[in-house]
């Protein structure tokens, strides 16, 4: 019988790969999905899993800007690319202190979120959003209901999210 | 007092930590911890006739495999009957392996641990187990067919029969000026949390002491259980619940297989083991909840009056019954809702089924009874050709008959005693709210538009806050700090914000100095769990009459110190202030510090509390008796019984007569529950209840095929409602405050899901004219009945444009 050794050398690739604005290197099985390997690999445990076959977008992530449901990913596949994770939403301030971006603002202020496992995917998929339009532009509802259409809650019933998406985009227009 | 924060919307503490990726779930612990995988069953009943590890030795990584054979002593024994009842005559529950014999697909068979979750499912797909299959029962029909047997020792698949009545219905139905008999069915459903179970094991050898993290509601209980189970000594065990992802009901059950075994894998191995269900694993393993059939008959006078109600339950409760017979119980005693039943009878017969297991998910039978009892007034002013709202109306016990009793007794052995409501108040505000007075204008307008408009309407009360108990321990350290715990387990409710403002508006000190640990029994040894609408109930009154303590404590200290009478003294922003009299006060820190007599000074805090620091009196011992060092209190809430929150919520939909979709377009919620801590987060609850309502009555369903095979165990094809099928919803407000708690709490964690189905399915009746006794409900279905010339019509029954 053949000795089955799924993480053997010449399985695994090194990927190299920006996360967050920093360089990330890691020597990873080639079958390993993105999500475990930010997890796993890198330590970013704020993306979670909510149901490995890229329906409930808990896991989202932005590959290059764009979000990704990084369950259906493999690590391989992001080799070069530029990963942001919800860990890298905020931005450091001049006195080593954090600033929230917008979106985290308005989740915190609209109470959009409860558990707060899903929140990740929809904090990224809502900031890509937000940041992809004009901003000075007054966000309509069929553009609210698209940023958060993709993404599975099962503790608030989306009211608050879609308050915290309307909440973040005028503070980005008001910002401008 | 500047730091009254009871009934603020204050913003929640939890928050910073979960919005940047700083949660700490389950399977965000034990980085490096060996992970375990699981064989489970395919078949849903079986015979285990040989379990082939062979092929999986060779696989690299290989750490340990487990079956029923490497069990022994209490693991070896069938998993606890967690709720035991007198009428549970049949109680079965499973094995942490299986045993011989599998009773539902996804029942755990194999263990295996590996050096990561990809390896363990490598070797876990190369056991070859041989079964021989079994004749399957699925559905409360089969069941009750008995043709084939869950467990060949329960022969009719009965596992109870609970029955309970307040009179002699049977003559009050033959009295009653009229009756209407009718049999309706409810599907399953299950909670669903977007994290599943999970379970990190950590056995420290030198220690002799395990440490287990559980995704669980109840991690006192997952403690003694684990002691138990694995022969450990109480204190030798810590069960910590940390940041859950959700909980709705699945995680109170306990102990899961895994909850055992993986912190045995960890003890014989001597390494970190960990498990992070997937969600195959929850649909097909974790529970369900909702499946029952109903048959109901009712008397009723000329005025739609009932004045006799006979219900027959039969209830699914899946392959065992480690949760007793909890669910239908609370179908049995809270179907009465909000009104007056003079003579009731309720019959559950609670079966066996080759299926998932049922135990409570959020309502945990409450939507099932208010189902029943909503449909049946519906049903009633049909058949009189009145007003639903009227019909109800008439039905309601009125805010004099407080407290109210049911003569029934409650999940917690209780009686169901109302203790404060107003009824009347909520219906009004729901008709005002819902506009239900303006349905017909409603009506013709989507008739304009080539739809058919519908309302409908249903009401409940809950019991919430069962006991037996919750305990609180605040503590004021010499830094300023407030330490809150409680034992009972947080599943994103808001706790750590609740509770923080109720020992703040207590205590008299800054929200920001407070910090409140739940579900560490490091922290909180005795707790009950989180369910039933009971944490700020119990664990709120709990940590309040523990602040209470603490600032009787502190001002009996400061009055001391400030020579002062402990009655002219207050405590506010963390000043300890003789009322009136600017600048003689006492920073509550400096209170902490001088409790704890020292003899050692380690920072200049503690100096202040030596032993030569102040004057002393030597007369006295340094800790008078009956005292204790520290200022800090444990206090515990234990109720007399459940305190009761009711509502009423109002469904407008909309259907499209060429695809029959179902449109919910409006929802209106009244809610009470007596006085609101922080109204933010019990509309949040609201608002999260309601879109699980929903999903309930138009969309989700465990569909099981007839061999028992679950054929929708993905959120493909499960439809878990996204934003786009939450309708947008209205809530007005009434606060009816609990006279047997001291803060005048009720619970207001189920009430959003409660009335959903019922009042949804009252809606589409109204729009289609057609009978709805079967739910959820799917497009497909409606146009199924509304093409079915044989389907009952409602007396109500209006011209709907159906094509011929």
């Amino acid at each position: 019988m053949t000795s089955v050794d799924a993480s053997r050398t010449d399985s695994e690739r090194t990927v190299r790969v920006t996360v967050n604005g920093v360089p990330r290197e890691a020597t990873v099985p080639v079958r390993r999905v993105l999500a475990d390997a930010l997890r796993d690999d890198l330590g970013l445990t704020g993306t979670h899993v909510g149901c490995a076959h890229g329906v409930c977008g808990s896991c989202t992530v932005l590959v290059d800007g764009d979000p990704v449901r990084s369950c259906l990913v493999l690590a391989v596949q992001v080799d070069g690319a530029e990963v942001t994770t919800v860990e890298g939403l905020a931005r450091e301030d001049h006195q080593g202190g954090q600033v929230l971006h917008p979106v985290q603002e308005a989740f915190r202020e609209c109470h959009a979120l409860q558990c707060g496992f899903c929140t990740p995917g929809f904090l990224v998929t809502i900031a890509a959003g937000l940041e992809a339009r004009d901003r000075s532009a007054e966000i309509t509802e069929e553009e609210v209901d698209e940023l958060v259409g993709g993404n599975l809650c099962r503790c608030t019933g989306y009211a608050n999210i879609k308050k915290a998406v309307r909440h973040a985009a005028a503070t980005m227009r008001d910002a401008q | 007092m500047t730091t009254k924060l009871f009934g603020e919307p204050v913003r929640r503490r939890e928050d910073a930590r979960l919005i940047t990726g700083r949660g700490r779930y389950l399977d965000d612990l034990g980085a490096g911890a060996l992970a375990a995988a699981f064989v489970r069953s395919p078949h849903a009943h079986a015979r285990v006739l040989d379990v082939d590890v062979e092929a999986a030795l060779d696989v690299e990584g290989l750490v340990a495999i487990y079956t029923y054979e490497d069990l022994s002593g209490p693991m070896a024994e069938p998993l606890p009957v967690l709720i035991p009842h007198p009428q549970l005559h049949a109680p079965r529950t499973g094995y942490p392996l299986a045993n011989g014999v599998v009773n539902h697909v996804g029942e755990p068979v194999v263990m295996v641990v590996a050096t990561d979750r990809y390896v363990a499912e490598d070797a876990a797909e190369r056991i070859v187990v041989t079964y021989e299959e079994l004749p399957v029962v699925v559905g409360v029909d089969a069941a009750r067919e008995a043709r084939a047997w869950v467990h060949e020792d329960v022969p009719d698949n009965v596992a109870a029969r609970h029955h309970q009545e307040t009179g002699d219905v049977e003559p009050a139905l033959a009295a009653a000026p009229h009756t209407l008999s009718f049999t309706q069915y409810i599907e399953r459903s299950a909670c669903t949390p977007l994290e599943g179970k999970g379970v990190l094991a950590r056995w420290d050898a030198d220690d002799g002491s395990l440490r287990v993290h559980s995704s669980t509601q109840a991690s006192t209980s997952v403690r003694a259980a684990i002691a138990a189970k694995l022969e450990l000594s109480l204190d030798r065990v810590e069960v910590i619940a940390p940041d859950v992802g959700g909980g709705f009901g699945v995680k109170i059950v306990h102990p899961w297989p895994e909850e055992l075994l993986v912190p045995m894998a960890a003890i014989r191995l001597g390494r970190e083991v960990k498990w992070a269900e997937d969600r195959r694993e929850h649909f097909v393993s974790s529970a369900h909840e909702r499946q029952q059939r109903q048959e109901i008959t009712v008397g009723y006078d000329d005025d739609g009056r009932v004045t006799a109600l006979d219900v027959h339950v039969w209830h699914d409760n899946g392959a065992y019954t480690p949760y007793g017979i909890i669910v239908p119980i609370v179908t049995a005693t809270q179907l009465v809702g909000p009104y007056v039943i003079p003579v009731y009878r309720v019959v559950v017969e609670s079966v066996y089924t080759n299926t998932v297991i049922v135990t409570p998910y959020r309502g945990a039978g409450r939507p099932q009874g208010c189902y029943a009892m909503e449909r049946t007034m519906d049903r009633i002013a049909d058949a009189l050709g009145l007003d639903r709202a009227d019909v109800r109306r008439r039905n309601l016990i009125t805010p004099d008959q407080f407290p109210y009793d049911h003569h029934l007794t409650f999940q917690d052995g209780r009686p169901v005693i109302y203790d404060s409501g107003d009824y009347p108040g909520l219906l009004d505000k729901l008709v005002a709210l819902v506009g239900w007075d303006e349905a017909e204008a409603l009506r013709a307008d989507a008739r304009a538009r080539g739809k058919l408009l519908g309302v409908g309407m249903a009401l409940y009360v809950e019991g919430t806050g069962p006991g037996p108990y919750e305990g609180g321990h605040v503590q004021v350290l010499g830094s300023g700090k407030v330490l809150v715990s409680t034992g009972l387990t947080s599943q994103g409710q808001g706790h750590e914000t609740v509770f923080a403002q109720i020992v703040a508006s207590e205590l008299g000190v800054p929200i920001d100095d407070v910090e409140v640990h739940t579900g560490d029994t490091r922290r909180f040894g005795y707790a009950v769990g989180t369910f039933a609408s009971r944490a700020a109930v119990m664990s709120g009154n709990a940590v309040a009459l523990a602040a209470r303590g603490v600032r009787e404590k502190a001002i009996r200290i400061a009055a001391e110190v400030l020579e002062a009478n402990p009655e002219d003294l207050e405590i506010d922003e963390g000043l300890v202030k003789v009322k009136g009299t600017p600048g003689a006060s006492v920073p509550l820190r400096t209170v902490a510090v001088l409790s704890n007599p020292l003899r050692y000074a380690f920072d200049e805090a503690a100096r202040q509390a030596t032993q030569f620091a102040g004057p002393g009196d030597d007369s006295k011992p340094p800790v008078a008796p009956g005292d204790a060092p520290g200022l800090e209190h444990r206090d515990y809430y234990s109720p007399i019984r459940s305190t009761f929150a009711s509502g009423a919520h109002a469904a407008v939909v909309e259907i499209d007569p060429r695809t029959w979709e179902i449109d919910v377009v409006r929802y209106a919620v009244v809610h009470d529950c007596g006085n609101v801590v922080n109204p933010m987060i019990v509309e949040g609850q609201v608002h999260g209840g309601v879109a699980q309502g929903v999903g309930g009555a138009l969309y989700e369903r465990m569909a099981y095929d007839a061999d028992g095979q679950l054929q929708n165990a993905s959120f493909m094809d499960f439809l878990m409602p996204y934003a786009s099928e939450v309708p947008d919803v209205v809530i007005d407000h009434q606060e009816t405050p609990s006279p047997l708690n001291p803060l005048g709490i009720k619970g207001a964690g189920e009430a959003g899901v409660i009335p959903g189905t019922a009042a949804i399915a009252s809606a589409i009746e109204d729009a289609t004219g057609r009978r709805i006794a079967s739910m959820p409900i799917s497009p497909t279905e409606l146009y199924d009945l509304m093409r079915d010339e044989t389907a009952e019509r409602t007396a109500a029954s209006q011209e709907t444009g159906v094509p011929a």
